[in-house]
């Protein structure tokens, strides 16, 4: 059976109540993997409260952060100081000297375009052939697709599609993430790939952006994250004893 | 002699702050689908109110199986209802009622 996972659920953090709530409906929804973005100076507590949290809701939690630096060696600055702390990176393109360095860098896990300002969204050929390259992929959330009306709406799905057409033709993955920050903005994997139809993304290929893309993304993470990791495709065996 | 038209079960759950019965839920739905594909997308969906229930704010609807996906994004992407917030989640989908009433 397939396993489905939301990538970017935008709880609040400081209210436990309506944390517990968006967990419970997610694993009510069908997903059973979440990732939260947390603060960069997050504690060992909020991520333990988290994971218990999750475990009750019988949900597996990835750890998440957000980046959203103006320069690219602001970037790579925030990469060498939380690359290992977090399962996920994700980068918000916001220049496109940022967006140029995250798609090449395979620190960076997911890469995010803005939705209101659609000149600042970079995912071009050149983005794309660099993404393919390092493994980087193309994140669409779908909340501002619910929450927006209109031009905007319209605008917003015209772009998406020539964005789609373009990873597929580069082969980079695409992940699709409901970006919820309420249980209101909350769908099932199969409504989501429903309204990926929308910007083209056929339905067989939405359903692998909400299950085997992600999973991919957070096992290898998890992984590499692991003191059993040394490079690619060397990891440790067994240890021995007193060694 | 043409073919009968294949159809789409579809079980709906509703949330919402107001209370709703079946046909404002289906004319949100119905709205939905015009904003989204318009009116000749409307049309080809084919949409039909079959039953509410109004404990479990539960609703069955139909539709052509062509425009399954269609419907699909139209009910995920309301967000209100009268003005005021609601959501609709599919809670199954079938090509019968009888295996409909088993799946939910």
């Amino acid at each position: 059976m397939r396993r489905f996972a939301d990538l970017h659920l935008r709880v609040p953090l400081n209210d436990l109540l309506q944390m517990e709530k968006m967990v419970r409906k997610a694993s009510e929804l069908g997903y059973s993997l979440v990732a939260i973005p947390l603060s960069p100076h997050a504690t060992r507590e909020q991520v333990i409260q988290l994971q218990r949290l999750c475990r009750e809701a019988k949900i597996d939690l990835a750890t998440r952060v957000n980046l959203s630096p103006r320069t690219s060696s602001e970037l790579l600055h925030n990469l060498r100081r939380l690359r290992r702390k977090f399962e996920l990176v994700s980068v918000i393109c916001s220049t496109k000297d940022v967006a140029r360095q995250a798609a090449k860098d395979r620190r960076v896990d997911l890469l995010r375009f803005s939705v209101t300002n659609l000149r600042k969204r970079f995912f071009d050929a050149a983005e794309a052939e660099l993404a393919s390259q390092a493994f980087s992929s193309l994140e669409i959330e779908m909340a501002p697709l619910l929450q927006l009306a209109g031009a905007s709406r319209i605008r917003l799905l015209s772009r998406l599609q020539r964005e789609v057409a373009t990873a597929e033709k580069f082969r980079v993955p695409i992940t699709i993430s409901s970006g919820a920050t309420g249980e209101y903005l909350m769908r099932g994997p199969h409504d989501y790939a429903a309204l990926a139809t929308l910007f083209d993304l056929p339905l067989s290929a939405a359903l692998k952006a909400l299950s085997e893309n992600p999973y991919a993304m957070v096992e290898r993470n998890r992984k590499k994250l692991s003191p059993d990791y040394v490079a690619p495709g060397i990891h440790v065996v067994g240890r021995k004893a007193g060694a | 002699m043409p073919r009968r038209e294949r159809r789409r079960y579809l079980a709906l759950e509703v949330q919402s702050e107001q209370p709703l019965n079946g046909r404002t839920v289906m004319d949100a739905v119905e709205a939905s689908v015009q904003r989204l594909f318009g009116e000749y997308g409307a049309s080809q969906a084919n949409l039909r109110l079959m039953k509410y229930i109004p404990p479990n704010r539960q609703l069955v609807i139909r539709c052509s199986h062509k425009a399954l996906e269609k419907v699909r994004a139209a009910i995920a992407s309301t967000i209100e209802i009268n003005g005021k917030t609601a959501f609709i989640h599919v809670l199954g989908v079938s090509g019968t009622l009888k295996a409909l009433s088993k799946k939910t």
